[in-house]
């Protein structure tokens, strides 16, 4: 969606004044709503209409398991909500989650990125081997690892036996499950980071670093200020993105974790899932739900605007 | 809305551009080197010891400490993927099947959809279209286990719960907002001029859509397909609330499923994982030129 090639066909069609009677721009009008309101149909019903739903049965105390119709309870499902320090637990859970693994897999991602642009061949090769987790179904992840994290014959505590350290129980103790995690997530999301930060880090035009050369700058200073700076917007980009999906994650957990031992893997998703579908308290997981998709919407809005900004400035 | 790399960067003049590297001596590269083939041992490990566990002898999948090399070979986990234990067809793969049909549909349904939508974005005035595409974006980052709720309720009273078509639908609503993006980056690409022309030769917009742009598009739409088609085939949450008959069940939670017993056939599920896994991986690798664009939903493109 380039700026340069858009503009020039609105301005081709708006500059010569439409001839009187048979305006063409009333049928690319139709034509316009004939392309779009499909799409749009599809939309409605499958993401807002079913959002609204649960906006109003956030307010009820509704189950889907009862027959008994659903009575009015005003704001009271977000009063329980807020005010519940077991939710708070879980936000927390999440944040630390959120922060550690989108922190890990930035580090990595941008760092196997540098290493990469800095070899002269087998750049296409190394890109496509670093990809593959990236592609794997979670599930297809959630299970590798559920197995290779095995407490018994998993080969992670046979290669740690090997070298003569002790086994560590990684799924099922409350201190090491949260932390395998978010080892998952950074092996399986490491590769994303990497992609667009050396999509960055390919155009940076190389006269800059030639110029840098010649003024004998330092190593560092190229990096803190030509590499770094141009490379920085594109890498925010990739950051915002993967923290709204890891604020989504659900899927690893329920494979993995199940967010145990106890709640100590418990995701805000992990939760609103247990609530909807185990708990039959539907009126009550609609409102956790509307108050997850506020908390996405923010995020996304922010990452928009950005976009946006990115794209004009 | 989206990012463009300048592609104007000569490819050749990069890579002999650091001379960085010979003034930061050999020393330095070596480390480089062995620092990126660290990384990559340790991305590509679990890949590679779940193929090794797909062939490997029972006995051997189990061993403590774990054998690396010189197990006994066997495709026996194969054979259980595809046949059932007493002849005939196994489970997991009418489930692989079903995952057939249900992400080829959808993704010809989003396709349809979404092409002529990007089409219509890129090429015409229209009132809030910034607002329009960054509400159809949006709507991809609904968290799926919150949207699933409300889905769930309308499906069951549609009678669509535990149906191909409810999964169609609903693969088809989260991949066309992907579908607009990407595609609306494809058109944007193609001159409008080309659509000028065929109308100044008398033909009306739409026989201009069909006849000339739309062949254009042809590359950039199967990219995009290949994508949703990848997406789809990869879903997990909406496949294990809204289904649980084995007729209708795709794969994903079908091989998730094998975990749920007391013991697990570790063999059986590298196997299925890796049967799962190889045509992703093939149409990734079909569409590797794509990925950032891909992967961003058609938000940064190069």
């Amino acid at each position: 969606m380039t700026t340069t090639t858009d503009h020039p066909v609105q301005e081709a069609s708006a500059a010569p004044p439409p001839a009187p009677g048979r305006s063409p721009r009333l049928t690319d009008r139709r034509l316009a709503l004939v392309f779009i309101s499909p799409a749009m149909l599809l939309l409605l019903t499958m993401s807002v209409f079913p959002l609204l739903w649960a906006l109003y049965l956030s307010f009820t105390d509704y189950s889907a398991t009862r027959d008994a119709p659903a009575d009015f309870v005003g704001l009271g499902n977000y009063t329980t909500i807020l005010t519940s320090p077991e939710v708070w637990q879980r936000a927390l859970t999440t944040l630390v989650y959120v922060t550690g693994a989108v922190a890990l897999q930035t580090v990595l991602g941008f760092g196997i990125a540098y290493l990469i642009s800095r070899r002269a061949r087998g750049r296409g090769v190394l890109t496509t081997l670093f990809l593959v987790p990236m592609m794997l179904s979670p599930v297809v992840v959630g299970l590798f690892w559920k197995f290779m994290l095995d407490a018994q014959f998993g080969v992670i505590n046979s290669m740690l036996g090997s070298l003569g350290l002790g086994q560590v129980e990684w799924l099922t103790r409350q201190r090491t499950a949260l932390l395998s995690l978010i080892v998952v997530d950074t092996w399986q999301w490491t590769p994303f980071i990497m992609l667009i930060a050396l999509a960055g880090l390919t155009a940076v035009p190389a006269y800059l670093y030639e110029a840098a050369s010649i003024d004998r700058a330092s190593e560092w200073f190229r990096f803190r200020h030509i590499t770094l700076p141009l490379v920085w917007p594109l890498l925010l980009i990739a950051v915002m993105f993967r923290a709204i999906e890891a604020f989504r994650l659900f899927d690893l957990v329920y494979i993995l974790t199940s967010g145990g031992p106890g709640v100590s893997t418990e995701t805000l998703s992990f939760h609103v899932y247990k609530v909807a579908f185990l708990g039959f308290n539907t009126g009550l997981a609609s409102a956790y739900g509307i108050l997850m998709v506020l908390v996405v919407i923010v995020l996304a809005q922010i990452y928009l605007r950005y976009l946006n900004k990115l794209k004009e400035g | 809305m989206a990012i463009t790399i300048d592609e104007a960067v000569p490819g050749p003049a990069t890579d002999d551009a650091p001379p960085a590297r010979r003034r930061g001596g050999r020393g330095r590269m070596v480390v480089e080197v062995l620092l990126l083939t660290a990384l990559a041992v340790a991305m590509l490990f679990p890949v590679l010891w779940m193929l090794e566990t797909s062939i490997k002898e029972n006995r051997d999948v189990y061993a403590v400490p774990a054998k690396f090399f010189g197990f006994d070979l066997t495709l026996d986990h194969y054979k259980d993927v595809f046949v059932a234990r007493g002849g005939g067809r196994s489970d997991l793969s009418g489930s692989f099947l079903n995952s057939v049909v249900v992400a080829g549909a959808s993704t010809v349904l989003a396709t349809v959809l979404g092409v002529p939508a990007a089409w219509a974005y890129s090429r015409f005035t229209l009132k809030a279209k910034k607002d329009q595409l960054f509400f159809i974006l949006s709507t991809r980052f609904m968290p799926p286990v919150v949207v699933v709720i409300p889905i769930f309720l309308m499906y069951r009273t549609l009678g669509l719960i535990d149906t191909k078509l409810g999964l169609v639908l609903i693969y088809a609503a989260f991949n066309v907002p992907f579908t607009i993006w990407m595609m609306k980056g494809f058109v944007d690409e193609v001159p409008a001029e080309y659509e000028d022309a065929a109308m100044l030769d008398g033909y009306t917009r739409l026989q201009a859509f069909w006849r000339v742009t739309l062949p254009l598009l042809v590359p950039g739409i199967a990219a995009t397909a290949v994508f949703a088609l990848i997406f789809s085939w990869n879903e997990f949450v909406f496949a294990v609330f809204l289904t649980s008959s084995q007729e209708v069940r795709t794969a994903p939670p079908a091989i998730a499923g094998l975990i749920g017993g007391t013991t697990v056939d570790w063999g059986l599920v590298a196997a299925s994982a890796v049967v799962f896994a190889v045509p992703v991986l093939v149409f990734a690798y079909l569409v590797r030129k794509h990925l950032v664009a891909g992967v961003t939903l058609g938000a940064v493109r190069r």
